[in-house]
């Protein structure tokens, strides 16, 4: 997918004057928060299971090489295949050449973000092949031409009127006069196209949430069951997960699984949880007759030992985009890549570089929501600073800010020089605003002004305060 | 594995390796692994999945229900032909299921529901109803845990519109590692079923407007049979 996070600040604005999605994001912001805090109360030992999962990923990213080679065996032993790629080009490749064996001329997708990454449906169209999308999410925004604006909600930026409009423009062979004002009648519809597909498909793709080192099992958590027939119809299953996915044992992935949902979608756990190994066996009366896995890098191998390090313990849940102040108010889209919100700001400059995407870590209030409901203890506002560092490091901020930052560095460096001008500006300054105590507008200060007054400073700088108050204290004054 | 899988599987290999153990895979990081793959730690068990006897098949029950499963226990297996009818019948649908040849399922007493009509083998896109034996239940979350093979196809558990699942009361572990403590002495150590379908009410999709709706592409009802004896 083509990056446009360096329209992140065109887009914001675009998506903060836009009610329709602004109704949507309302919606889902209250959704999201008040589930997942019903399911996090009810279990009492949450705190204790973010902790262990998070151990357990440290753990595993600490042996990662060693648990994807004992992983590949597995796979292999059960009559898998593993497809090492280390860009989305080798993955989209690997697919393509799967495909093309068995001559392949539709696929049928399970929701999946890494094919997303990869860009995987419009490789597949421009060499001949149909990617069909089955979760109904994922179904809507294709039909649109869009991607999704939720890792796990992919059309959440969008309200039932506009799928109804999509359903009849597309399935334009059912009657014109059929009631779909409700998002049962939309569901069902969806359904009812569908049906038939999973049946036509030569292969089914589907991403992983977990894959198990000590069995060779991929596993999926989804709600709708689009997955498994996705998986189970076609004589082809391709999983398509990146080498993070990987835990030691069933165990590790069952404590994980304990925080996933809850954190997700409030759930205590999702409808359908699928542990896949290998194709059909003897005497199996369904199932793929061929297994395979792409197993992507695309960097991630690179973030290993950094300062980023420990995002690769991010399971996918959208828990930090869902209590993101700044997510809500812009919605998916406006980050321009495939991962918003709080984790996207982190991985997206770690997978396409800080120089395209450096706005990202910088739209952030810090207010340490996304930490402090991330199911796997990730510091994201740490690592967003971190970015802004390597961004001021490598030169990449505007001319305007980074001589505004040099400036206040040349006198913030220089003591003396800095109380004389704060001294003479801060009177001045205070004199200007004393009528109402705050500025409607100010030069050089008009990003803020257009949207907030800017209250007028005291008339003494802090340093002169401070001075004062020691003064008095020592006469046996204010404490 | 073609040339490009082997270049790319040692060159991610070989970044993964510099950043973990500084390029070598030492004897030490080995053993951890080793470790851990042959005795797999269990984990915090929440104190829920941890009840014993008639309170953690009463909560299996309670937690399936509270994810719009129905639940109906039956006293015998025999039962099961007769409460199968009796939920068709309760929900107007045509007496017809399709199943696998699972033995436990085959060793009742179907032949006593002489309208019945049972199909055997995969689903098909015009079967109404499935009819699975589980492996085990989950009290923990309301799971039923259901594996594939010869005589259990994958299709019943997903295509037809509504799935009746047979659970013995006995089968109802209360987390999810004893049902996967029973897989390994089962299977064998590091072996699976080809799938292993942890089903946890009806299918859903709250795709739009965040509004949980029951019957995405998966079955729209999920009654679970449990029996007792």
């Amino acid at each position: 997918m083509e990056v446009s996070s360096p329209q992140f600040k065109q887009k914001s604005r675009k998506a903060l004057a836009d009610e329709q999605l602004q109704r949507a994001m309302g919606k889902a912001k209250a959704g999201f928060i008040g589930k997942r805090r019903k399911a996090v109360d009810a279990l009492p030992e949450f705190e204790a299971l973010r902790s262990s999962a998070r151990a357990i990923k440290d753990h595993t990213l600490a042996h990662l090489d060693l648990y994807l080679e004992a992983y590949e065996r597995k796979v292999i032993a059960s009559g898998g295949r593993v497809h090492w790629a280390e860009t989305a080009e080798d993955a989209c490749q690997a697919v393509l050449d799967i495909c093309r064996a068995v001559g392949a001329r539709t696929v049928t997708k399970g929701k999946s973000m890494i094919t997303e990454e990869i860009a995987l449906n419009d490789f597949l169209e421009k060499n001949d092949i149909r990617p069909v999308e089955t979760d109904l999410g994922e179904y809507i925004i294709q039909l649109r031409g869009e991607h999704p604006s939720h890792i796990i909600g992919p059309a959440l930026h969008l309200n039932k009127e506009q799928v109804e409009e999509d359903f009849r423009r597309v399935h334009d062979k059912l009657p014109a006069g059929r009631d779909l004002s409700q998002p049962e009648s939309l569901l069902g519809e969806a359904r009812e196209i569908l049906r038939p597909q999973y049946f036509a498909a030569d292969v089914g793709i589907t991403g992983a949430n977990f894959l198990v080192a000590e069995t060779g099992t991929s596993i999926i958590v989804t709600n709708e069951g689009n997955g498994d027939l996705t998986q189970t119809l076609p004589r082809v299953h391709i999983v398509v997960a990146s080498i993070e996915k990987v835990v030691p044992t069933l165990e590790d992935a069952s404590q994980i699984l304990r925080v996933l949902a809850r954190s997700a979608t409030g759930q205590d756990t999702s409808v359908y949880t699928t542990l896949s190994t290998g194709p059909r066996r003897p005497g199996d009366p369904d199932g793929p007759e061929e297994y395979h896995v792409v197993l992507l890098d695309n960097g991630r191998s690179s973030m290993l030992g950094t300062e980023f390090h420990e995002m690769l313990r991010c399971i996918r849940c959208g828990a930090c985009m869902n209590h993101c102040p700044v997510y809500h108010a812009v919605g998916g889209h406006a980050y321009g890549w495939v991962y918003p919100g709080p984790m996207g700001a982190v991985l997206t400059p770690s997978l396409v570089g800080v120089e395209k995407s450096g706005h990202l870590p910088n739209a952030s209030t810090f207010c340490g929501r996304c930490e402090s409901v991330c199911p796997m203890q990730i510091p994201l506002p740490r690592m967003m600073r971190h970015w802004r560092e390597r961004e001021f490091e490598r030169g990449l901020n505007p001319a305007t800010q980074r001589f505004g930052l040099g400036l206040w560095a040349f006198f913030a460096r220089r003591p003396r020089l800095y109380r004389l001008a704060t001294s003479l500006t801060i009177p001045a300054l205070s004199g200007l605003g004393r009528r109402t105590g705050w500025f409607r507008s100010l030069p050089l200060a008009g990003g803020w002004t257009r949207h907030h007054d800017l209250p007028a400073p005291e008339a003494r700088t802090f340093m002169q305060q401070w001075r004062d108050r020691d003064t008095r204290k020592q006469e046996g004054g204010v404490a | 594995m073609s040339g490009r899988d082997m270049s790319g599987r040692e060159a991610i290999l070989g970044k993964l390796r510099v950043a973990a153990g500084g390029g070598s895979a030492d004897a030490a990081r080995q053993e951890a692994v080793e470790k851990r793959l042959a005795r797999p730690p269990r984990g915090l068990i929440p104190a829920r999945g941890q009840l014993e006897g008639e309170a953690r098949i009463a909560l299996f029950c309670q937690m399936a229900e509270a994810v719009t499963a129905t639940v109906a226990r039956v006293r015998k297996a025999d039962d099961v032909p007769r409460a199968v009818t009796h939920y068709l019948r309760a929900r107007n649908l045509a007496p017809r299921v399709r199943m696998g040849a699972d033995r436990r399922l085959k060793a009742m007493n179907w032949s006593a529901q002489k309208s019945l009509e049972i199909g055997h083998g995969p689903a098909a896109p015009q079967d109404e109803v499935g009819v699975s034996h589980a492996f085990a239940g989950v009290a923990e979350t309301g799971t039923v845990a259901l594996v594939s093979g010869k005589d259990n196809p994958t299709t019943v558990n997903f295509v037809p519109e509504n799935h009746i699942i047979i659970v013995d009361a006995k089968d109802i572990a209360g987390d999810l590692e004893s049902v996967i403590s029973r897989l390994r002495r089962k299977y064998g150590r590091g072996e699976m079923p080809r799938v292993l379908n942890l089903v946890t009410g009806p299918s859903r999709s709250g795709d739009i407007e965040q509004t949980m709706l029951l019957g995405a592409h998966g079955p729209r009802a999920l009654h679970l049979i449990v029996v007792d004896g």
